[in-house]
């Protein structure tokens, strides 16, 4: 049988989270060489382990350069474009759970759903010359959240970190981004707003459709499957 | 599909019927600054133009249409009445695996008039007819200035009209607007809530409890737009039968004559609609002095409303009745206000459409 790759997350919990998924399915995974050296190696079945951060993930999916990967739920469908096409789930993980949410100013007490914002942001946008600014790193995800509920007279702004931080510096009015605990908006005044889950997000399996599947590699995926279930 | 070339050649040959018809020749930039498209058509735009970034000038998108920066440059320096043709490429992304062109040639005509409007759409809409005739597509037609009239008629407040106005071209936002102000739909249990505290403790305080004042909406924002709520709380709904009416209007297709008689009645118990109405006569009249057969001339209320965002009176497209693969081969309309918003305090009525050449190419080949 021939040789699948599989990504993983390079480092910190999501990669021990990974191994020990693995492991639990009777497939161990363990680091070669120093702590330092970015490369494993899988006993008991026929694949390759490739070290990546998860946030290369998607791409090399989406590149086919690995026939497996390990990343968030949403890497993927923020990054590729029509993720089905590109990309099968295999199985959901169980760990690494986070929510994409949109929040808004604590003090916004007459802003409570997603009807409120967009009344909010239209009168903003009346009172102050310019759309409602939400700050995120998530443009997709966002945009067809808040296209799909109809809410108009906002704009994206990028921001890749410190995004709780926006509207205290008057970049923003808004944030859309992960949260796992809410510990972080309440220290930034901020309130989750009802109704706006944008996904919720955790580890998951993807196979890659772009991959070359030939030469038995098919069967090798049968083998790894049957030990997940 | 047909190569470039021929296609090419199909839009100048669309390019000069425009031209024969007094329109001087425009072009415009490939590359537009992103920044007014933005503030148009919303953030949804981004997901369907390219966007690119030029390190002195930021965002820029390539042309997704011909008729902003038309306007444009229509408002600078522009005489009047004036009749504008162009042909060139427009860029508009595509969902991945659907096959539908990403680049493809626009040939255009825009008519600034201030004189006689239906006049103009009559114009406009015989002469896209006549370039497309060997090609018997069907017509279709709609007038966005009629659901807006229906909207002004409704016995509500000023800030429940303009909140549907706002969502005219989003069907789903206008419904569930239109269900709440009706009472067809239950309260927000959260807007309830937060106006019995309002009642109890007054809205300052609870503003102040909820929270330090961050970031540019001030607290006078939030506490003009909580005395809204509560002045909106107070409100009657709108009436059983004003939805209904609003209902049967949004639903209406018939031919235009039929069309028009049937809002005619509706007008004699809603005065409010009779401006539009006449227009829509006039239009019809004038449609009629072209040479177009109104009898038959398909009429949709609701045509244009959800793809076509600038649009604010009348509306037509022509399609291949046997390809409902192919998207329109020609959309155009009126866009008075589009010209005011660029207009920065000036405007002027203006009215105008575009082909897709490759389509046509296309379908004449089929004929052939």
């Amino acid at each position: 049988m021939s040789v699948l790759k599989l990504g993983v997350p390079s480092k910190g919990r999501l990669m021990d989270k990974t191994f020990d998924w693995f492991a639990e399915r009777g497939i161990e995974m363990r680091r070669s060489g120093s702590e330092r050296e970015y490369a494993a190696k899988v006993e008991g079945a026929d694949v390759d382990l490739v070290l990546l951060s998860a946030g290369e993930i998607p791409r090399e999916l989406q590149a086919g350069r690995i026939h497996l990967g390990v990343t968030g739920s949403d890497l993927v469908r923020e990054r590729i474009p029509a993720w089905q096409d590109v990309v099968r789930e295999v199985q959901p993980m169980g760990f690494g759970f986070a929510d994409l949410i949109i929040a808004v100013p604590a003090f916004w007490a007459d802003v409570n759903s997603l009807d409120d914002l967009d009344a909010a942001a239209a009168d903003f946008r009346r009172r102050h010359g310019h759309r409602l600014r939400i700050a995120t790193k998530y443009h997709r995800l966002v945009r067809d959240f808040l296209r799909d509920a109809g809410v108009a007279d906002y704009q994206l702004v990028d921001s890749q970190g410190a995004t709780e931080g926006t509207v205290k510096n008057l970049t923003a009015e808004a944030i859309a981004d992960i949260t796992s605990t809410g510990e972080t908006l309440r220290a930034n005044h901020l309130k989750i707003l009802q109704g706006a889950l944008v996904h919720r997000s955790q580890a998951v399996l993807f196979k890659s459709r772009a991959a070359d599947w030939l030469d038995g590699r098919r069967d090798t995926l049968e083998d790894v499957l049957e030990r997940l279930d | 599909m047909s190569d470039k070339i021929a296609i090419r050649a199909e839009a100048e040959r669309l390019l000069a019927v425009f031209e024969a018809a007094g329109a001087r020749r425009v072009d415009a930039d490939l590359l537009q600054p992103a920044e007014t498209l933005l503030d148009l058509y919303g953030e949804d735009i981004r997901a369907r133009a390219y966007v690119t970034h030029d390190p002195d000038r930021g965002e820029m998108m390539l042309r997704p249409d011909f008729t902003v920066p038309v306007v444009q440059m229509h408002m600078e320096n522009g005489a009047e009445p004036a009749r504008y043709a162009y042909l060139g490429e427009v860029f508009r992304t595509q969902p991945a695996g659907s096959g539908r062109a990403r680049e493809y040639l626009q040939v255009g005509y825009e008519f600034f008039d201030r004189t006689d409007p239906e006049r103009a759409d009559a114009e406009v809409f015989a002469l896209f007819n006549e370039a497309l005739s060997p090609l018997g597509l069907r017509p279709a037609t709609g007038d966005i200035g009629i659901l807006k009239a229906a909207v002004e008629t409704l016995t509500t407040t000023e800030r429940r009209k303009a909140a549907l106005m706002r969502h005219i071209w989003r069907p789903r936002r206008f419904r569930a607007l239109l269900d709440r102000y009706t009472g067809r739909a239950e309260a927000d249990p959260a807007r309830t809530a937060l106006l019995d505290r309002v009642a109890a403790d007054g809205a300052e305080a609870v503003v102040d409890a909820a929270g330090p004042e961050i970031g540019l909406r001030r607290r006078a924002d939030v506490l003009a737009r909580i005395a809204a709520l509560q002045e909106d709380a107070g409100q009657p709904p709108i009436g059983r039968s004003e939805a209904d009416v609003l209902d049967v209007i949004l639903s209406l297709r018939e031919t235009l004559p039929n069309a028009h008689q049937h809002l005619s009645d509706i007008a004699v118990d809603l005065p409010g609609l009779a401006a539009s109405v006449d227009r829509m006569a006039r239009r019809m009249e004038a449609l009629n002095a072209a040479g177009i057969a109104v009898d038959d001339l398909p009429f949709e209320a609701s045509y244009g409303r959800t793809t076509m965002e600038y649009y604010d009176g009348f509306v037509f497209g022509f399609v291949a009745e046997d390809r409902p693969d192919l998207p329109p081969v020609a959309t155009g309309g009126r866009y008075d206000a589009l010209t005011r918003v660029l207009g920065r305090g000036r405007e002027i009525p203006a009215v105008g459409g575009v082909v897709r050449p490759e389509l046509v190419r296309h379908l004449r080949e089929g004929l052939a």
